[in-house]
């Protein structure tokens, strides 16, 4: 047999390429092109009176100056809404250039184009835009107040309002014998990839067909979206995304102003164009996440087990709605996590504000559902005085009710439905992992030397590899290369290592034979792209059954070579072989050959394939009807519907009793993403996801001030983590492999972000005895928590 | 995030590089490991139309150790790095709270590149350098075509990222003058991720007499007003057995520092925390200064304690 790599821990193939900075992304593509850069809005809320471009005219390398009066056609109408929703009443979505009104600081204004990005700052500082101030709406609680709109046409500030029930949770509550009810607040943050976005568009005038490179989650729909805005035939566009420094959900909204802009001005100008977004604009004009405010009520009996759920929240979209309601749905579903209360229903308001739209950031939601369902599993826990991983497992659903219907409808517009997963199994080895039991005892030791110490634990169900589908292409070449591609996108995740394996397994040849190309439309036309954990399930698949196809046709064509039967054939080490027969052999190369009725000899392959070449029936096409020429399939992966992957992580922290500095003393994580393709990758997913949860718990938050101005836009103010702030990550997985699809997976990309705001704040609140009920916490915050604690005599243990 | 164009000039001596500035006047600025001044060209938050840059000017990127019979030094010239001065074993010996300060300079890569008396200068509120210059009592020799000066710490700095330089002069070298007597010097700070500037800093250093008990004790602060601040801390600690004193005899001098500073709120920390801050690590910083103090003191004498 060849080795198998599937499940192997095998090093990523792509590191040698980016870490001796042989990478190419975004900047490194067009030297020679023109730059833009825009006028951004300094203002939250106003309106535009007038754009005064004299004194910018003289300066030296000046090219074109657009405002939205210069947009033709589609590229002057507003953005889309990519994902409508019956409960989205009111979406807005911004034009590529402001028309009459900006809603949030950094609103792209005017663009320049000049000889350099240099020149076009320039430029950029000399024009001068006159506005009219309107009130601006920021936070949440004002957005609800609605003393202002952000919207003058859209009540309340109220883009959407939702409600799920399943049974009467209301009444269940009021039933039970014990209720808590807890007020939560979830600050702010961002996917801030290291790289930003970036577009560069060239027009080829003669060819009529453009071709854009954007740093992008889904290459394929900018093309589409391109094609319809610039009202070009999609067949003339190529959009690829080049390698990709990050996204975490940011980069999956498109299109952006700039990609519209961006290729149009290429066009109209005749000449390359790029545009290279840096820190500043896209800390205020990308987007963000995470902000909600929540009101639980859970009502519980003796045993903790929760009979009625009532979660009531208000989410901050920001300033537009672009992306429409993904993340309010996925936090008013995947709350639930591994439980089963006897009563649920979640109510939400999507609230405009003047700040930067919110879209997906890894978790997309999940954590700030998970940090509500958490925070109320330990509150019950308190309040009846159990050992807080007894409550959670008295509501664990079990593995004998898979697969699980909540009797709600997920983010696919599909039921959500648990296919698989073993709660208490993972309790067991998270508890083991993490030295649970053990726990009270160096809490103790920890006392006697002035130490404090908590621990907190976290539980999360992540839905993942949302559909509809995702291709896969796999071609063996007569040189025994197998070439790969899928049309979704890869921004750091390993994809060419985790389809080469899956591939070189199900085709009999070494990885090392196997190039993956993803993300780009000239090599794959269909796809949807890289978010929601989707990329293993859904291209993972797609390539493995794409292989199957080329297996298939090369047993067959071996078969006829071999006079075999192509059911006693293996392929091993590149050779096909019949099973037993030592010696009646036939390269995996020459079967390529084969496979293609064109022979002529410009290698070594072809020529010695001619000795196999039967000379076939003289009546009969040298193509039957129902082949191709080739060793090479297509074929895509379409689920029912998601996979649920779980895990539960817990931590032991430490407060300094004088300084209030929180240090993360041990992280563990038990982990079921189904089978694992690749340890290593799915490690290195949840060390980022922890990193970034640790970054949302403990560092980063986004600093607006009354005025609407985001005050910490940069990375010396914005705290994203470093490697000193993010603990050793201990890990263990556990394996319950997905019925849905052919290989078993579930989705990893975002599960390690989801429950560690969740478990720091339990494992604060344990060191400290004072409830916790907001994040981010920095130790200025925790200070004055001792504080108030102290002065109210609250619930401080 | 691109500067604006600029001329940049690369003289090769002191002499050539005070003549440019002279001759750019107001429109210069100096570029020496430029990990303040480029992210501010980037940012277009200064737009300098010349850029002089001293890193290849003869002589400037010495450390010494001087004793000029008034007392000895540490002089470090203005193109010496921030890794020159921290890891110079004469320095850590004559002056550890050099050392102990740049610790929490930023990151290695970025002392690496960033000068001191270019951190001197920019006079940063955070910035530990100044602090340790101002409890120190160190000067920097300023140049220009005109001839030359020496101003003390506290003249120096005037304001928030203000001194008292001119356009036309060129800080040359930063003097940091070695205490006298049995002493012995700290430095800590709480910062929000390792290597940014601190919420609060504070370095200190304690005297102790022949007996090993507190004769004075000064502290610095950074992060704590528009300006390092620096307190006597001498009145609440004077007289204590330096080595082996009470936790509660060091927050007499952390109340007083809580007392007399007056820290603003920003987005990191509430003027509150800070003061509190400001407190524990007062207390902390004494403590440990005082204990190496001791130890200094043992070694001086050769007795051993």
């Amino acid at each position: 047999m060849t080795t198998r790599t599937v499940g192997e821990p095998i090093a990523r193939r792509e590191d040698p390429r980016l870490l001796t900075g042989q990478g190419r992304y975004l900047d490194d593509i067009g030297h020679d092109a023109l730059a833009a850069a825009f006028v951004r809005s300094p203002h939250a809320h106003a309106r535009i009176v007038d754009v005064d471009v004299t004194d910018a005219l003289d300066v030296d390398g000046l090219v074109a100056i657009y405002t939205h009066e210069d947009l033709p056609g589609r590229v002057g109408e507003p953005l889309p809404v990519l994902i409508p929703h019956a409960a989205l009443t009111e979406p807005r979505t911004p034009y590529a250039l402001a028309r009459d009104e900006v809603n949030h600081v950094g609103e792209a204004v005017v663009m320049v184009v000049a000889t350099g990005r240099d020149v076009a700052e320039d430029v950029c500082e000399r024009i001068r835009v006159e506005y009219d101030f309107l009130p601006p709406v920021v936070g949440i609680e004002s957005s609800r107040d609605a003393a202002a709109l952000v919207h003058d046409d859209v009540p309340g500030n109220v883009s959407a309002h939702l409600v799920q029930e399943v049974g009467d949770a209301r009444a269940a509550v009021d039933a039970a014998p014990h209720v808590v009810e807890l007020d939560l607040e979830i600050e702010r943050s961002a996917s801030t990839p290291l790289e930003g976005k970036g577009v560069h568009a060239r027009w080829d005038a003669d060819d009529r067909s453009l071709r854009v490179y954007t740093s992008t989650q889904a290459s394929t729909s900018v093309r589409a979206a391109v094609a319809a805005k610039l009202e070009l035939p999609p067949d003339r566009v190529e959009v690829i995304a080049p390698d990709v420094g990050g996204g975490f959900g940011v980069k999956i909204v498109h299109p952006w102003p700039e990609e519209v802009l961006v290729p149009w001005a290429a066009i109209r100008l005749g000449r390359e164009v790029k545009w290279t977004e840096d820190r500043r604009e896209h800390f205020v004009s990308a987007a963000h996440e995470r902000g909600q405010l929540q009101h639980v009520r859970a009502g519980f009996d003796d045993d903790g087990r929760v009979l009625g759920l009532d979660v009531t929240f208000w989410h901050d979209n920001g300033a537009y709605t672009p992306y429409g309601i993904i993340v309010p749905i996925v936090t008013s579903t995947q709350l639930l996590g591994p439980y089963k209360p006897g009563a649920y229903r979640v109510e939400f308001s999507s609230l405009y504000t003047n700040t930067v739209t919110v879209t997906p950031y890894r978790g997309a939601g999940r954590p700030q559902g998970c940090f509500a369902m958490e925070r109320t599993m330990d509150a019950i826990a308190a309040e009846l005085g159990l050992d807080r991983t007894v409550v959670r497992e008295r509501n664990f659903i079990q593995p004998d009710e898979m697969p699980y219907d909540h009797g709600l409808t997920f983010q696919d517009g599909r039921p959500l439905i648990y296919d698989s997963g073993d709660f208490p199994a993972t309790l067991a080895k998270l508890r083991k992992l993490v030295g649970w039991d053990e726990f009270e005892t160096y809490r103790d030791q920890a006392r006697a030397q002035g130490r404090r110490v908590g621990i907190g634990i976290g539980c999360y169900v992540e839905g993942t590899g949302v559909g509809p589908y995702e291709g896969g292409f796999v071609k063996v070449e007569t040189d025994g290369t197998v070439v790969v591609a899928t049309g979704l996108t890869t921004q750091g995740q390993g994809h060419q290592t985790v389809f080469a394996q899956v591939v070189a397994d199900e085709l009999g040849v070494g990885v090392d034979r196997v190039a993956v190309t993803t993300g780009d439309t000239r090599r794959f036309g269909y796809a949807v792209g890289t978010f929601a954990s989707r990329a293993a399930v859904m291209s993972g698949n797609a390539v493995a059954l794409a292989a199957r196809r080329v297996r298939e046709k090369a047993l067959r064509v071996a078969g006829e070579a071999l006079e075999a039967d192509p059911r006693d054939l293996e392929i091993v080490d590149g050779e096909v072989r019949v099973k037993g027969t030592p010696g009646a052999t036939i390269p995996l190369t020459t079967v390529a050959v084969l496979s293609n009725p064109l022979r002529y000899a410009f290698d070594a392959e072809t020529e010695r394939a001619t000795q196999f070449a039967s000379p076939g029936d003289p009546d009969q096409p040298p193509v039957a009807d129902d082949d191709e020429p080739g060793l090479q399939g297509t074929d895509y992966y379409s689920p029912p519907r998601s996979t649920f992957a779980n895990g539960m992580h817990a931590a032991i922290v430490e407060t300094d009793p004088e300084t209030a500095e929180i240090s993360i003393l041990r992280y563990c994580v038990v982990h079921d993403c189904g089978t694992l393709l690749n340890p290593r990758l799915v490690e290195g997913q949840i060390h980022g996801g922890v990193a970034q949860g640790v970054g949302g718990a403990l560092y980063e938050r986004m600093v607006y001030d009354d005025a609407g101005q985001l005050v910490n836009a940069s990375f010396m103010d914005f705290l994203m983590p470093y490697a000193t702030e993010v603990p050793a990550i201990e890990i263990d997985h556990l394996q319950t492999p997905s019925p849905l699809n052919p290989l078993g997976v579930k989705g990893a990309g975002e599960a390690g972000v989801i429950p560690v705001s969740a478990v720091l704040a339990a494992a604060i609140e344990d060191a400290e005895g004072i409830r916790v009920t907001r994040m981010p916490m920095s130790p200025s915050e925790l200070h004055h928590l001792r504080e108030r604690s102290t002065n109210e005599e609250g619930p401080r243990r | 995030m691109k500067p604006s164009a600029f001329a940049y000039h690369r003289p090769g001596t002191v002499d050539e590089a005070v003549a440019t500035l002279a001759g750019v006047g107001d429109d210069g600025k100096v570029l020496a490991g430029g990990q303040s001044l480029v992210p501010m060209l980037n940012m277009r938050l200064a737009a300098p139309a010349h850029l002089v840059d001293v890193n290849r000017v003869d002589g400037l990127d010495e450390v010494r150790v001087v004793d000029d019979g008034a007392g000895a030094s540490v002089r470090v010239g203005a193109a010496a790095r921030h890794t020159d001065v921290e890891h110079d074993a004469e320095v850590a010996a004559v002056l550890p709270l050099l050392r102990q300060a740049l610790e929490h300079v930023a990151h290695p890569t970025i002392r690496n590149r960033g000068t001191t008396v270019g951190s001197l200068v920019h006079a940063d509120p955070a910035a530990e350098l100044n602090a340790v210059l101002a409890l120190l009592g160190g000067s920097v020799t300023l140049r220009s075509t005109t001839g030359s000066r020496v101003v003390n710490a506290s003249e120096l700095v005037t304001g928030p990222m203000q001194t008292c330089l001119r356009p036309d002069e060129l800080a040359t070298e930063a003097a940091f003058p070695v205490p006298q007597g049995h002493t012995g010097t700290a430095w800590t700070e709480v910062s929000r991720r390792a290597g940014d500037y601190a919420v609060c800093g504070v370095g200190v250093l304690v005297t102790v007499d022949d007996e090993l008990r507190v004769r004075s004790a000064r502290a610095a602060y950074v992060s704590m007003g528009p300006v390092p601040e620096v307190l006597d801390l001498t009145e609440p600690v004077a007289g204590i057995a330096a080595g082996g004193a009470r936790p509660d005899e060091w927050a007499a001098a952390g109340r007083l520092a809580t007392a007399r500073l007056e820290p603003d709120d920003d987005i990191h920390a509430t003027a509150a925390y800070r003061g509190h801050l400001a407190g524990v690590l007062t207390a902390r910083a004494a403590r440990a200064a005082a204990e190496r103090a001791v130890a200094r003191a043992g070694d001086t004498t050769g007795a051993s304690t």
